[in-house]
């Protein structure tokens, strides 16, 4: 029987938490993701099917919307689907057999990891961080950028909370861009 | 340079990469008699016009959509910029 410890993203047993300046950037593992691309033809189908699962209609380029089970735009007619890992674990097969044959869907969790900033002057970090046009992010929407050449979705929750995820496989020097640029702003 | 993208408004040309002519939409038909030639044409052969060319930009570190930008190479005027899938669907292409 193998005897496995969990580590997250940055390889530790336990989330990273940085603060600088009351700026906290903290490592999110619990989250379950999953992408949905709505087959030619089939778009309101799957609509109708996400709005079902998210209990809120389907969010608008560059939106998010949901509470338990959130989604958010990715690209035409593509979504990002996040849920809390621990009670949804199944996300990608729970999104399959919402939408069936009118949408494609991939399980992304263990393709990503966030990081969530919170705190105040959150701008000045991601002014530095990316080339966003920041004064376009409200409450809900999201975009996907590259920030140190390290393609991102930034999803802005609050005018003080700010996720962004990465791939999985450059967490680390993510999380270098991000703290390098927290003690150069703030 | 900024690139208007049609759904989410103007992005840093970095956010993009560059494919080629816009022609390269228009895949001849592999069953087709004449399909030897009509792939050499379609791979090698290219226009070179002084002015507006249609090329195909894809939003690499963005949307991941692919582009139809309308360009004049010799002001780098951009003059319109569309998704390539509604250009290929109104040339009658399925996908």
């Amino acid at each position: 029987m193998h005897d496995l410890v969990a580590i997250t993203a940055l390889g530790g047993t336990e989330p990273r938490m940085d603060t600088v300046a009351g700026v906290t950037c903290s490592e999110v593992p619990d989250v379950a993701l999953a992408s949905v691309a709505a087959r030619m033809g089939q778009e309101n189908n799957v609509i109708k099917a996400l709005e079902a699962l998210i209990e809120t209609p389907v969010p608008d380029v560059g939106q998010s919307a949901g509470a338990v089970i959130c989604a958010f735009w990715a690209g035409p007619d593509q979504w990002m689907i996040e849920a809390p890992q621990d009670s949804h674990e199944g996300i990608a097969t729970q999104v399959k057999s919402a939408v069936g044959n009118a949408a494609s869907v991939t399980e992304q969790t263990d393709g990503w990891t966030r990081f969530d900033l919170s705190g105040p002057n959150l701008t000045a970090v991601l002014e530095l961080l990316s080339s966003l046009d920041l004064r376009k992010a409200t409450t809900g929407s999201v975009t996907r950028s590259s920030i140190h050449h390290i393609g991102c979705f930034v999803l802005f929750r609050t005018p003080e909370l700010f996720s962004i995820y990465g791939p999985r496989s450059s967490a680390g020097s993510l999380h270098h861009a991000i703290l390098t640029a927290m003690r150069s702003a703030l | 340079m900024i690139i208007d993208h049609p759904m989410l408004g103007p992005r840093d040309a970095s956010e993009f990469t560059y494919l080629g002519d816009a022609s390269l939409i228009d895949r001849p038909d592999w069953q087709a008699d004449d399909a030897a030639e009509a792939f050499y044409e379609y791979g090698y052969l290219r226009d070179n016009p002084a002015g507006e060319h249609q090329e195909l930009w894809y939003h690499e570190a963005g949307d991941r959509s692919w582009l139809v930008v309308t360009r004049n190479t010799l002001t780098h005027e951009i003059s319109k910029v569309e998704l390539a899938r509604d250009v290929a669907r109104a040339r009658g292409r399925s996908k």
